[in-house]
């Protein structure tokens, strides 16, 4: 069994987020990186499958060099081998292009990804991926089970999930409840010195879209504090001055 | 040229938020002087209908292979449905199920793609779309450059507009649709209840409601005033709730026009998920908690005093 995770590297879920010349650029100053928090779901599930029937994980992130030490927080997690796609990620289908021209002819069984990447919130390389590599793509799974050459999968729908069955190959998007992340131990910390991180060259792809300038949310106003005794005050607020409730 | 817009259908009837993409995407075609085509996959209720919303003409798609929603079959024939009318903006909404078939649409068309978007493109030398980044911390502006353009938008980010027009139905048969190689086994609804992505009203609450048994207030307190329920992160960790309930930075997104939080500190992550709601009540017993500072109204108080109070306020508003 051949499993191939993607990982994006992003910002620490604490960042305060703010921007450099003329909100034109993410101000990365002090900012620490890390593993994207889906794709360690992803991870980890290709590990739980992949692990107990002798098979590799190889864990793939397009960026530039800054990000091996994610890249070995993955490899210390378990994945088997990493490849890094020299290439600044200038949007998902970038990205998306990078991985499947990597992938297309490497026999991966299937292909993990997170659910959306928790800085640019594309949610959009897993359906990219799917209809580049022409394969099924499931996003937002909470299951996995892979048997021969079929796999079960349980996927958030709207309003509910929905269990679906697809043959492999294909490439799914891992959402919350999918498993709890595995925590490296010191003996993967360790292993994790030594494993193959293969650097590709990225394939040349014209570019689709480009930021412009970011924008913060505005800030509140301040707020209206009412007295706990008196909440029929805030039903009166909320239906007659902000008009959000009938 | 036209401007084509996915209309996603639950049980055979159009979602709110493809009336709202249906009116988005007049609203676009009026700036590009072209118009607007929707198109409804499988069976649903009443294409004619679109037509209030802005649609000039509804393409309707009937096939076996449409039985089952399938994000392959679905965007192979929903490209060939761009393609024919020469789509040059392609709006699908960013639901679980549009964002499943977006990138796919993307690729089969060419197109450069924006998810998450929150308003209305600026058109000028450039097409430049305005999309929530940071898990809500932030907004980007990105300019799409290909000559075909997909968006996925935001439910609740634009107001569903009347139109008086009515539009034009006709069926379309999607040739070399491959069949499907997934199959649905079983499909799960949540029923009777508002699914929180669509919500325009949410109450929700977080560790300070102590344990899931006290959940019966802020259901109550949803029932009254038509709102869906959601959670901070922990309570899903501890099960109190369902994960399909945690909004913030690792949950669900949200911008309803009213967040009520109760019980909930004000984290970042938890903001992150929030903070686009129009308005925002918290109500904590700690006057320190940093959520005030990101709320429009707010109540210092113990939530089981307060929300018995409040409930009934509610229901008696209600029932004026
Ligand atoms: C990587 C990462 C990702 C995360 N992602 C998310 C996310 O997506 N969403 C999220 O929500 N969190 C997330 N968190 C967790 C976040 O940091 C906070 O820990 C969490 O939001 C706190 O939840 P809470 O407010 O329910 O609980 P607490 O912080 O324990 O706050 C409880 C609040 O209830 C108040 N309270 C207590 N009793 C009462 C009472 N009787 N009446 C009224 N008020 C009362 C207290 O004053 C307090 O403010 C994440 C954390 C990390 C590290
Ligand atoms: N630079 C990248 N390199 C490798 N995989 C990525 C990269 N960016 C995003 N991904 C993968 O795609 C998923 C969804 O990202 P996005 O579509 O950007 O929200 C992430 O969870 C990763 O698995």
């Amino acid at each position: 069994m051949k499993v191939l995770v993607c990982m994006s590297v992003v910002p620490d879920t604490t960042t305060k987020i703010t921007f450099n010349n003329n909100n034109t650029e993410f101000n990365t100053a002090g900012v620490q990186f890390i593993m994207n928090p889906y794709d360690e779901l992803a991870l980890t599930k290709a590990l739980d499958i992949a692990d107990p029937v002798g098979g590799t994980v190889t864990i793939l992130h397009v960026g530039l060099a800054d990000a091996e030490p994610a890249i070995r927080k993955a490899l210390s997690m378990g994945a088997t081998d990493a490849v890094r796609i020299n290439a600044a990620a200038t949007d998902a289908q970038f990205v998306a292009e990078q991985v499947a021209s990597y992938a297309k002819d490497k026999g991966f069984d299937f292909i993990l990804t997170g659910r959306e990447s928790i800085d640019y919130n594309g949610g959009a390389v897993c359906g990219l991926l799917g209809a580049m590599l022409d394969i099924p793509s499931i996003n937002v799974i909470t299951q996995l089970e892979v048997s021969g050459n079929t796999a079960t999968i349980e996927r958030d729908i709207d309003g509910g999930r929905e269990t679906v069955s697809s043959s492999l190959p294909f490439v799914a998007s891992a959402q919350k409840d999918l498993c709890e992340p595995r925590i490296p131990n010191m003996r993967g910390i360790m292993a994790a010195r030594t494993k193959p991180l293969a650097v590709v060259e990225p394939i040349s792809v014209t570019n689709h879209s480009s930021y412009q300038r970011f924008e913060l949310p505005q800030p509140k106003q301040g707020v209206r504090m009412i007295s706990a005794d008196a909440p029929e005050e805030l039903i009166n607020l909320l239906r007659n001055e902000a008009k959000v409730i009938n | 040229m036209s401007v084509i817009v996915f209309a996603e259908t639950s049980d055979n009837q159009y979602k709110k938020s493809s009336l709202e993409a249906v009116s988005y995407g007049k609203e676009v075609a009026t700036k590009l002087g072209s118009k607007v085509v929707a198109v409804s996959i499988g069976n649903a209720g009443n294409p004619e209908s679109l037509g209030n919303y802005g649609a000039d003409e509804v393409v309707t798609l009937h096939d076996a292979a449409f039985a089952q929603f399938s994000p392959e079959a679905y965007a192979a024939a929903f490209a060939s449905v761009c393609k024919a009318h020469s789509g040059s903006v392609i709006i699908i909404s960013n639901t679980y199920s549009g964002k499943s078939i977006a990138g796919r649409v993307a690729v089969l068309l060419g197109a450069g793609m924006a998810s998450n978007v929150v308003d209305y493109p600026e058109i000028g030398d450039q097409f430049l779309v305005k999309r929530g980044v940071f898990s809500g911390k932030a907004f980007a502006y990105v300019g799409l450059n290909a000559p075909v353009k997909l968006l996925a938008i935001t439910p609740n980010s634009v107001e569903i507009k009347q139109h008086a027009g009515t539009a034009a139905v006709s069926a379309f048969a999607a040739d070399g649709i491959a069949a499907s190689k997934t199959t649905i086994k079983e499909t799960n609804r949540i029923t009777g209840k508002i699914p929180l992505t669509e919500a325009e009203i949410v109450v929700s609450a977080g560790r300070g409601m102590k344990g899931p048994e006290n959940w019966v207030m802020i259901e109550d307190l949803a029932n009254a005033i038509g709102a869906a329920t959601a959670c901070s992160k922990p309570v899903s960790d501890m099960h109190w709730r369902p994960h399909s309930e945690h909004v913030g930075q690792t949950g669900i997104t949200i911008k309803p026009n009213l967040y009520i939080a109760i019980g909930i500190s004000g984290a970042i992550q938890h903001l992150a998920g929030v903070s686009s709601s129009k308005v925002i009540v918290v109500i904590n017993k700690d006057p320190e908690a940093p959520f005030f500072k990101a709320a429009d109204y707010g109540i210092v108080g113990d939530a089981f005093d307060v929300l018995p109070k409040l409930i009934q306020a509610a229901k008696s508003a209600t029932a004026q």
